[in-house]
């Protein structure tokens, strides 16, 4: 209800926690802040203000475009062209059958070769991605999830191909298949394989590549699901607990592991809030801390920091007049660095048509550049911090995300919740109602339910996958196959079967497979084999 | 609603495409416009979906498709349709569809396409429209 303050009519607002927004905030919405408890400098715990003290000042984030396209050559073009134009980091997409663990030579995946991302059907593809890129001068952010550890797998025998030493590999796996079951689909076991699969994938990379983030639990795809921006971030912690503690039961610290996660965290989308976008962030980072600290005993400051990216979301862009999603993007960037991220990928203002064109992905690039080299919001590290509005929401947020993972583990944990298909279910409710918000244009969305005038339709040049791919793929697969030794590759696969029969750690059981150029499909047939296949719960 | 008989929908997920909170949505919206919707769940064949939509006997069929395999799958599964002779069901297709293959799609045999963002009342009107059961 609208009340009147003196003359002027005053707009009721409501926070995404459904409570009230004031006109302003004071001192008297922070009683007794005790600036240590809560804040601290940063870099200091509870690291609510930024892990580190210098943040920008001392490196900029990473800007880091989602790329991959078509084959490995036409990937391997695109990174040389963004390392040209400035970025800093590569991000690697992979087509659907390769995320599955279907070669393109299998039924079903004809579709989609070379259609969202890379095709990688064995290591020779892997190769050629990365040829002429020096995998010790750079990182890399790999989206790979039921195959992330086969992916890692290739990297590291990429790297030793180019004589550098796997210790010095730096990136990102994203590693994190429960969210698969939520959104995206891209699952091929049963839940509790998965989970032991992450586990060896995160042993692994502590034991042999400590310099590479092992996992990024991701809270991207559970937003774009339906989830709002503060349960997409406990979704997220909640998740990276059963990731945790597979990983204690085999005997690992806390210290040991906690390093090792980051999270991938939305920014921006169709519930987007400038200010408790970054507060929930804040919230996150000082519930993480408190989290590690009381609840695994965690004492080194490493365990405690909580590390993300961001991704500046694309559920919150338009397909009517896109290039406003310039302007949308630009203001989610701001808000990510306002949030003390780590590393930034924008989508781009054409990708709900299709893949970004070269246009769009530089434009993003570009919006990351002037941000940090234009404006000033890069220098003095969270600038926010102490804000009477802003203190009180991150108190709020935090408070939220510690009552939606309590709810949680109440109703069984996370894992029941997915299996039983309830959390996909309530997601995806929560995204109908959204839906029914922008079509009653109670939610706005400028050019879509408001400001909508028709105006003269501007033809995008989008992207498009060349149709001679997959032939070029399916090729290369048989040429693969016919000049491998294909008794090494049976006795190489026979002693994964076995491993995992056993329930050992099986990344060291991968690299004579891929040595002997098994592919992905053949690796995950063998596993299958053991594990079995996952089977969706009904949830509408 | 024009037809006492109640339209029956099949949603379906051709091909290897997760993102399927589209299609949910669109499947709440068509239950309260009293439809009946049958959800075929992920990784569907074109030859599964077609069976179903014989089996259950299906006015409408909705694929949802975010990858871009759209074209493809759209030629397969027109010929797979008239091969079972369902030439009278309605045929929608969804998603991330460049504006450039929305009339590819409508000359290969596809009824509607409804691109992202497109409105959860179009569709329903589109489909209480043109939908033709009941008149065999």
């Amino acid at each position: 209800m609208a009340k009147k303050t003196g003359e002027a009519e005053v707009r009721p607002v409501v926070s995404i926690l459904g409570t009230p927004v004031k006109c302003f905030y004071g001192p008297e919405d922070l009683p007794d802040f005790d600036y240590k408890e809560k804040l601290n400098d940063p870099g200091e715990y509870p690291f609510t203000r930024g892990v580190y003290s210098t943040m920008y000042r001392s490196s900029l984030w990473t800007m880091r475009q989602y790329s991959g396209q078509s084959t490995s050559d036409s990937t391997n073009e695109r990174f040389k062209y963004l390392l040209k134009n400035g970025q800093t980091g590569l991000s690697l997409a992979f087509d659907l059958p390769t995320q599955i663990g279907l070669d393109s030579d299998m039924p079903l995946a004809e579709d989609d070769v070379g259609k969202l991302g890379v095709a990688v059907d064995s290591l020779e593809d892997f190769e050629r991605i990365f040829d002429g890129i020096a995998l010790d001068q750079i990182s890399t952010s790999f989206t790979i999830n039921a195959t992330a550890p086969i992916i890692l797998a290739m990297y590291v025998l990429v790297a030793e191909k180019q004589g550098v030493d796997p210790k010095r590999l730096r990136g990102t796996i994203q590693n994190d298949i429960l969210k698969e079951y939520i959104a995206r689909g891209t699952w091929i076991f049963p839940p509790e394989p998965s989970i032991k699969l992450v586990g060896d994938l995160v042993e692994y990379c502590n034991r042999e590549i400590p310099r590479f983030n092992a996992i990024s639990v991701s809270g991207t795809h559970i937003l774009e699901y339906g989830a709002n921006t503060v349960q997409a971030v406990a979704l997220a912690i909640s998740i990276a607990e059963v990731y945790i503690r597979e990983v204690l039961k085999r005997g690992s610290h806390i210290d040991k592991i906690a390093p090792l996660f980051s999270f991938h965290l939305p920014i921006g989308g169709r519930d987007f809030n400038f200010f408790e976008d970054i507060a929930r962030l804040r919230g996150a980072r000082r519930y993480w801390a408190k989290l590690m600290k009381e609840k695994y005993g965690a004492q080194h400051k490493r365990s405690l920091q909580f590390r993300f990216s961001t991704g500046g979301m694309g559920g919150g862009l338009t397909a009517e007049q896109p290039l406003n999603n310039i302007a949308r993007a630009s203001i989610y960037a701001m808000a990510a660095v306002f949030s003390g991220t780590r590393s930034l990928n924008l989508a781009c203002f054409d990708e709900v048509y299709a893949i970004p064109s070269d246009l769009a992905i530089r434009t993003s690039l570009r919006v990351q550049q002037i941000l940090a080299h234009e404006t000033g919001v890069a220098d003095v590290v969270d600038p926010l911090g102490g804000s009477y509005y802003v203190e009180k929401l991150t108190d709020e947020m935090e408070a939220k995300i510690g009552e939606i993972i309590g709810k949680i583990e109440s109703d069984g944990g996370i894992v029941k919740l997915i299996e039983s298909g309830s959390i996909q279910r309530e997601l995806a409710r929560q995204s109908y109602a959204i839906q029914k918000r922008i079509s009653s244009g109670e939610k706005v969305l400028v050019g879509v339910n408001k400001f909508n005038v028709k105006e003269e339709e501007r033809d995008l040049e989008v992207y498009k996958t060349d149709p001679e791919t997959i032939n070029r793929q399916l090729q290369r697969l048989k040429a693969v196959k016919e000049n491998r030794d294909q008794g090494k590759v049976e006795s190489a696969l026979q002693q994964l079967e076995s491993a995992a029969g056993r329930g050992d750690n099986l990344i060291p059981y991968l690299f004579e497979p891929l040595r002997g150029k098994a592919t992905v499909g053949e690796i995950i047939d063998t596993l299958k084999k053991v594990y079995g296949t996952f089977k969706e719960p009904t949830t509408v | 609603m024009e037809t006492d008989k109640t339209i029956r929908v099949l949603i379906a997920k051709i091909g290897l495409d997760g993102h399927d909170v589209g299609a949910k949505v669109l499947i709440f919206w068509l239950r309260d416009e009293g439809m009946e919707v049958i959800y075929t769940g992920l990784r569907q064949s074109v030859e599964q979906v077609v069976e179903v939509a014989l089996q259950e006997t299906v006015d409408v069929i909705g694929v949802s498709i975010l990858s871009g395999s759209h074209l493809s799958i759209a030629k397969k599964l027109i010929k797979r349709l008239r091969e079972r002779e369902l030439d009278d069901v309605l045929v929608l297709f969804g998603g991330t569809i460049p504006k450039d293959d929305v009339g590819a799609l409508k000359e290969m045999g596809i009824h509607g396409v409804f691109p992202s963002h497109s409105k959860l009342e179009e569709i329903s009107a589109f489909i209480k429209q043109n939908v033709r059961h009941g008149e065999e």
